[in-house]
């Protein structure tokens, strides 16, 4: 059923914090996902021409990169794209055959591929592009923060997070339940100031995003540089030089 | 966004087929449409059928398209395809009662074909109208604007039709008035779009407004991908300019005077006239709805171009 499930004070809200501080745009996470969804739930993820030029797929993670900011004050910012499962996502409730539902249980944003038509209006309807068409089966196919891996009682527990998080290497994604104001994501995000996405919008996203840290205090006006060796014209004095360093 | 042409044809055709079916319903009962009616009411199905099958070229799974009427309580594309499939009801009946000549029937049916027209395409609008991250489809003129060029263009055939059926100047006249008003709502409808703020910015999408202006470094991949190529259609804004002239006129000025010469002239000129109204109208509004979609914009982009 498409209609949203009802918000209760206190649900599970399942949903990833993003740390844009921390970023380094290595593209770990968006290689992982893939690697992990090609299989399993959403799986197959197509690749078309994966080895000439036009090579496109599906992909759950973009990572993008911005300047933001002028001279001093600007900075670069990697930028991870994913769905935000939001909370009162319009991609669900436009969809005509119910494919599309928001779990009562975690909040989780799910497609049911043997439902979906592949009409294509959630893709239109999420503001953040969370959404792409898998072309080969004419199904719409999204992140579903890897529920085949968070509920998996198969995988040791320290691993039953989604492929995303478990892989990135300066721990910039944080994993948790953001309906619990005392779960290390929600205290993450009272304490960095994390923001929503477009909330202009009215989507209500569940997903963070950690600003990147003010760094005006830390960065001091570069000393003078000190002659290099190479300065020394002189090769007597260069050797002297080199001699009293030591 | 992506003018698909499997979907600028269908609103295109099915919209000019429940504007037919409206005032065939509302008309023919009421004696103001020369003729039996029948071949009016099969060219509105005949419209309406060849559009929803080509919508469904739109899927990726065809197969189950039945599954679309089922979320009807959210789903305004749901809502379409219930409301569709209701009007067949009373549009087959309509043509029973034609057939046979049932006066009460006929008037019954046709008032509810009439209204299963406009339910129809009011979904048809709704749907684009209720897209909030599309800020030229989120818009208070885009259903009204549905509901006239539906209108206009049925009033079109209808009087190309009457003038077959040898006169009748209702339809025509129908067709200079709905043609007026749906050419006023679409100017505004454009001069709104073009002068309205942006909905969201690249600094409220990627939350870095408080560092300053941002703009994109590196992209996420060199090629293309779904959203690229769904979302990221862009029309050069000299094409759009053209087009929109071309609109107006072979869409709705042309042939507005045309039914205008062919209310004063009557005869086989009329017939003439009507007939070619038709079809610069129907030529038009397809070039309106490529446009519709061409001059879209969605917010994913802000992601990919700032």
């Amino acid at each position: 059923m498409t209609c949203l499930p009802e918000i209760t004070p206190g649900q599970k809200k399942l949903g990833l914090v993003i740390d844009l501080d921390t970023c380094v745009g290595c593209q770990a996470c968006a290689t992982n996902c893939k690697e992990w969804n090609a299989s399993g739930h959403s799986g197959p993820l197509p690749d078309t021409k994966p080895y000439s030029a036009g090579a496109e797929g599906v992909w759950f993670n973009r990572v993008h990169s911005y300047e933001a900011g002028e001279g001093e004050r600007g900075r670069t910012v990697n930028f991870p794209r994913s769905c935000l499962h939001c909370e009162t996502p319009d991609c669900v409730t436009v969809c005509p055959t119910g494919a599309s539902y928001k779990r009562i249980e975690d909040g989780i944003v799910l497609v049911d591929h043997d439902l979906c038509i592949g009409c294509g209006l959630c893709a239109w309807a999420c503001p953040y592009g969370a959404r792409e068409m898998d072309e080969d089966e004419g199904v719409m196919k999204k992140c579903t923060l890897c529920i085949d891996r968070i509920y998996n009682t198969n995988i040791p527990e320290a691993q039953r997070q989604p492929a995303c998080v478990l892989t990135c290497p300066t721990s910039a994604r944080h994993f948790g339940d953001l309906g619990d104001p005392e779960s290390k994501v929600s205290k993450l995000v009272a304490e960095r100031g994390g923001q929503p996405l477009m909330p202009e919008l009215g989507y209500k996203p569940v997903n963070s995003y950690l600003p990147p840290r003010n760094r005006s205090s830390v960065a001091a006006k570069p000393e003078e540089a000190a002659p290099t060796p190479m300065d020394i014209k002189n090769p007597l004095l260069r050797w002297m030089d080199k001699v009293l360093t030591r | 966004m992506n003018p698909a042409p499997s979907i600028v044809f269908f609103t295109t055709a099915s919209g000019a087929g429940y504007g037919l079916l409206f005032w065939l319903g509302l008309l023919r009962p009421l004696g103001l449409v020369p003729g039996q009616g029948l071949v009016a009411l099969a060219l509105a199905l005949l419209l309406i059928t060849a559009g929803l099958l080509s919508s469904m070229l739109h899927l990726g799974n065809p197969q189950r398209a039945w599954r679309a009427v089922s979320q009807w309580r959210s789903s305004w594309l749901s809502r379409e395809g219930v409301a569709a499939i209701l009007t067949y009801i009373p549009a087959l009946l309509l043509g029973l009662a034609l057939w046979i000549d049932a006066p009460a029937l006929a008037l019954v049916a046709g008032l509810l074909a009439a209204a299963g027209a406009v339910a129809t395409v009011y979904c048809t609008g709704m749907i684009y109208a209720s897209l909030k991250p599309i800020r030229q489809w989120h818009h208070p003129l885009v259903v009204p604007g549905y509901l006239a060029l539906s209108a206009f263009s049925g009033a079109v055939l209808l009087a190309m039709l009457a003038a077959f059926a040898g006169g009748g100047a209702v339809p025509a006249l129908l067709a200079i008035l709905t043609g007026a008003a749906a050419l006023a709502l679409k100017r505004a409808y454009w001069q709104a779009i073009d002068s309205a703020p942006p909905i969201a910015t690249i600094e409220s999408a990627t939350t870095l407004g408080f560092i300053g202006k941002v703009r994109q470094l590196d992209p996420p991949h060199t090629e293309q991908n779904y959203l690229l190529r769904e979302m990221g259609f862009r029309i050069a804004r000299k094409h759009a300019a053209k087009l929109r002239l071309i609109a107006q006129g072979a869409g709705f000025a042309l042939p507005v005077l045309l039914a205008l010469l062919a209310v004063l002239v009557g005869g086989t000129p009329a017939v003439l006239a009507l007939t070619l109204g038709a079809v610069l109208a129907i030529g038009g509004l397809l070039i309106e709805r490529w446009l519709m979609f061409a001059e879209a914009t969605h917010t994913v982009m802000l992601y990919y171009r700032g």
